[in-house]
């Protein structure tokens, strides 16, 4: 139902123009979707068989130009987490990590509003942090209706029906198509200490709002995994809390594949977390076979480094791989630095895609030993733990007397305890005395209400009474701009309005225009001292609030690798820019063709006292993608070789081009070798029959020219650049 | 309280069932945890239960609120907030937003009273 034109690749998303019509805007679909699978697929040179439809746009894994620029796409959902607190940033952000593969975008808010007992319309009151407000999820859901037709493939929509007003959540959400939501009562009592009477009943409204449009739910459980202080010991107790809300869920009219349980392996090495972690999956697997497995990624023990975190993030890919994963969540490797980096939120569902898609089929020639000792015994031994546990709870009177008593989140593995489990009284936490008992005569005139509701005799569909509910006439919906006269999106998009009318360059991170440069140190001493020092270099660099986010010890003496970032307060306009036209590049086929026809041969030497190998090898040998890979004949004379030589060699062995490489520009020396090459080729009458290239680091095609060349290439350049050149010169020479 | 892991004494009873018994057990247990729960939600209310029913009543959640402020300081959710502003609806023989923002403000609270009891 979106009025706007299609997005074009090669366009920003217009923020502004977006905005336009949002009171009218009104959501084309409702519910989740699920991927298409497709069994066995054919891509490129490979048949996969647990991916799904492939993307109409997208940007493939790095390595994948190797592969005819494939880009499978697995057979799970995949999520990124994205709040920078600024919707009209996080849309963009939304655009990048879809073209990477995300299908689910769940919007994080402040933990601030779990406690404001009602909406907020457009206005975050003081509250810190990403507000969910109807303004801000309705345009994202127009932005995403225009990405997912932009990538070909719909994109699920995310948030939190928590807190004090989620019965409230759960009907803008449903009236706005988010088609999917955390919604556990668990969570509210344990983490946000709401009370318990009231999670629970707002929860049963909430869920059965969320049924009728098919929304996803996904539980709670796995901030017991972040919270707990040995996570590996709550596995029979996550056990118990995805039972109590799968349970709760069903009985309140919630299908079963809508109920996607949060689970995340709940260790992480130096621990032998696989031997731990996957007789937890298999007993979550067993138990829980109807409903949606939403794999997490292990959060608990990440740190500041994004290698590590990746590492353990793909191990537990290995479980989903080797176990099941509906939805393959991905947090982003550098959570452990509390800032929301969207390019490693990328990073992060690249891990999953690469992984899973690495994985492909691994569980037709691997799969679990579910005859092994351990393995049997430790599944069987978390369910019957986990069993113990209901039963304990049933003796004590039920879920609110044993939350009362510190069941949940103790550090010991039930039946053991430590006592130090989370307290939460059933008359104490937010809005504790403020449910009521339904009088004789309770009525709710509209559609999807859960419990007893006592509606007129002969009255066939309860929103008939009013003329119809939201949930039956989108006409009904109402819309309320954003309140706030200072922070809202008009405000904060005219500050970087003179940024966009020129198309000014700053770097980003978090909010546009907001500068924010990482950069990345090795400083030859101990930790502490490179901190500091850090710091005075961040200065030195004209960065604003540096700060140190990871620093880890190479050695305790010899050094530190640091990782700081900072503000960068410059801005680029591009008009001043002077970009050299991209080179073009020839096909293989075509240079191997010409190579073959012609018996193509170079002379190639590194010039003068220089001893500098390296550049040069690249460019000519097979290994590294050089000329001989398409038949050149090269004849490599060595390092610190006479100009003389080089060209005596190119008479004898009759090549068509000299290839001279130097490094060394002291003194101008590069300069004079060329010159040198140059004129001497003349002096013996071999001039018009050789092409002479040069390369090095501070060689440009321009200056080579100058100095006698017929071509100079630089840092960067590939043995791809150096054949398509000469296959291009000696084709137009006509020789 | 601690306690230690009872773990290989307190499963003597669970030792010998199969593993679809247990399977069965933990699910007829968790509807046992829940049963009680879902029948608490069936009989009880809430501010933001009632304001859930007005905003799928079409009304905005400022117009919600004061409404819902309104009936919890009367004593009224328990007759549901979309109950007295259909029955305001009905007996002013007015739309349901029309009615409701009169309520919002303060307004035509005594058909309320009458119909209900409590303070004008």
């Amino acid at each position: 139902m979106s009025s706007l034109p299609p997005l074009q690749p090669n366009e920003k998303l217009d923020v502004a123009k977006l905005l336009e019509g949002i009171a009218d805007y009104r959501p084309r679909r409702k519910g989740w979707s699920w991927r298409r699978q497709v069994p066995v697929q054919k891509l490129g040179p490979f048949e996969y068989h647990e991916t799904s439809e492939s993307l109409q746009n997208s940007v493939p894994l790095p390595a994948a130009h190797y592969f005819g620029d494939i880009d499978p796409q697995p057979d799970c959902v995949v999520t990124t987490e994205i709040a920078s607190g600024r919707f009209e940033d996080d849309i963009r952000r939304m655009r990048m990590a879809a073209w990477h593969g995300a299908d689910h975008i769940m919007v994080i808010r402040t933990a601030g509003q779990s406690h404001m007992d009602g909406l907020l319309e457009g206005t975050p009151e003081g509250v810190g942090g990403i507000a969910v407000t109807r303004k801000q999820v309705r345009a994202t859901r127009k932005a995403l209706d225009l990405i997912e037709d932009e990538v070909g493939r719909p994109i699920n929509f995310h948030s939190y029906v928590s807190g004090v007003a989620g019965p409230e959540m759960a009907v803008m959400f449903a009236e706005e198509g988010v088609n999917g939501a955390h919604q556990d009562p668990q969570y509210n009592v344990l983490y946000r200490n709401i009370n318990m009477y009231r999670s629970f009943v707002d929860a049963a409204v909430a869920k059965k709002i969320m049924a009728s449009v098919r929304m996803a739910q996904i539980d709670g459980a796995h901030n017991a995994n972040a919270t707990a202080i040995e996570a590996w010991k709550v596995m029979p107790e996550l056990l118990v809390q995805h039972a109590i809300n799968c349970a709760y869920s069903v009985a309140v009219g919630m299908p079963k594949e809508d109920i996607c349980l949060s689970t995340v392996p709940p260790d992480a090495p130096p621990a032998p977390c696989m031997r731990m972690d996957l007789p937890y999956a298999i007993a979550l697997r067993d138990l829980f076979g109807e409903y949606k497995m939403r794999a997490q990624e292990n959060t608990r023990y990440m740190e500041s480094c994004g290698r590590e975190a990746t590492v353990s993030h793909v191990l537990n890919l290995l479980i989903s791989r080797l176990t099941s994963a509906d939805i393959q969540s991905t947090i982003t490797p550098d959570e452990g630095r509390n800032v929301p980096w969207h390019y490693n939120n990328v990073h992060a569902v690249n891990t999953a895609r690469q992984a899973l898609v690495g994985m492909d089929g691994l569980r037709e020639m691997v799969t679990v030993d579910r005859t092994s000792p351990e393995l049997a015994q430790r599944v069987r031994e978390l369910k019957e733990r986990a069993l113990l546990f209901l039963e304990a709870m049933i003796t004590q009177g039920g879920y609110f007397a044993a939350v009362e008593d510190a069941y949940f989140v103790d550090s010991g593995e039930y039946p053991e305890t430590h006592d130090d489990g989370i307290v939460r009284y059933a008359d104490g936490g937010v809005a504790a005395g403020s449910i009521v008992e339904r009088a004789a005569d309770y009525m709710a005139p509209v559609c999807h209400h859960f419990g007893d509701n006592h509606l007129p005799e002969g009255t066939a569909k309860a929103c008939d009474l009013v003329g119809g509910c939201t949930l039956c006439d989108a006409d009904k919906v109402p819309f309320i701009d954003e309140l706030d006269p200072e922070d809202n999106v008009d405000t904060r998009l005219a500050q970087t309005a003179d940024l966009r009318a020129h198309g000014l360059i700053k770097p980003e991170v978090q909010w546009a225009a907001d500068g924010v440069v990482v950069v990345t140190l090795f400083l030859p001493v101990a930790e502490r001292v490179a901190e500091f020092a850090a710091l005075e270099l961040g200065k030195a660099m004209n960065l604003r609030d540096p700060e140190v986010i990871h620093k880890q010890v190479m050695h305790p003496a010899e050094g530190t690798l640091i990782e700081m970032k900072g503000r960068l307060d410059a801005a680029v306009d591009p008009s001043t820019l002077v970009i050299p036209p991209r080179p073009t590049v020839l096909t293989d086929a075509a240079i191997r063709a010409f190579v073959a026809e012609r018996g193509l041969k170079v002379v190639a030497a590194t010039v003068g006292e220089d001893e500098h190998s390296v550049g040069m090898r690249e460019i000519i040998d097979i290994k590294h993608g050089g000329l001989e890979k398409w038949g050149f004949r090269c004849e490599y004379l060595g390092t610190s070789v006479p100009i003389e030589k080089v060209l005596d060699a190119a008479v004898e062995h009759a090549a068509q081009a000299v290839l001279i490489s130097t490094i060394i520009s002291h003194g101008d020396v590069h300069r004079a070798n060329m010159e040198k090459l140059a004129d001497l080729a003349v002096e013996k009458g071999v001039r018009d029959k050789l092409l002479l290239i040069s390369g090095g680091t501070q060689v440009t095609d321009e200056l080579a020219k100058s100095w006698g060349m017929d071509a100079g290439f630089g840092r960067g350049a590939k043995g791809i650049d150096v054949a398509s050149f000469i296959v291009k010169a000696l084709r137009e020479r006509g020789t | 309280m601690a306690r230690e892991d009872t773990y290989q004494t307190e499963r003597a009873h669970l030792a010998d069932l199969s593993e679809a018994e247990l399977e069965a057990r933990f699910w007829q247990l968790s509807q046992q945890i829940v049963d009680p729960l879902v029948a608490l939600a069936r009989t009880h209310t809430s501010p933001s239960i009632e304001r859930s029913v007005l905003m799928r009543m079409g009304l905005d959640s400022r117009t919600c609120m004061a409404v819902v402020a309104e009936c919890e300081k009367r004593g009224l959710l328990g007759h549901g907030a979309g109950h007295v502003v259909w029955h305001c609806a009905h007996t002013w023989r007015c739309a349901v937003p029309e009615a409701a923002l009169k309520l919002a403000a303060g307004e035509g609270w005594d058909t309320v009273t009458a119909r209900w009891g409590g303070a004008a």
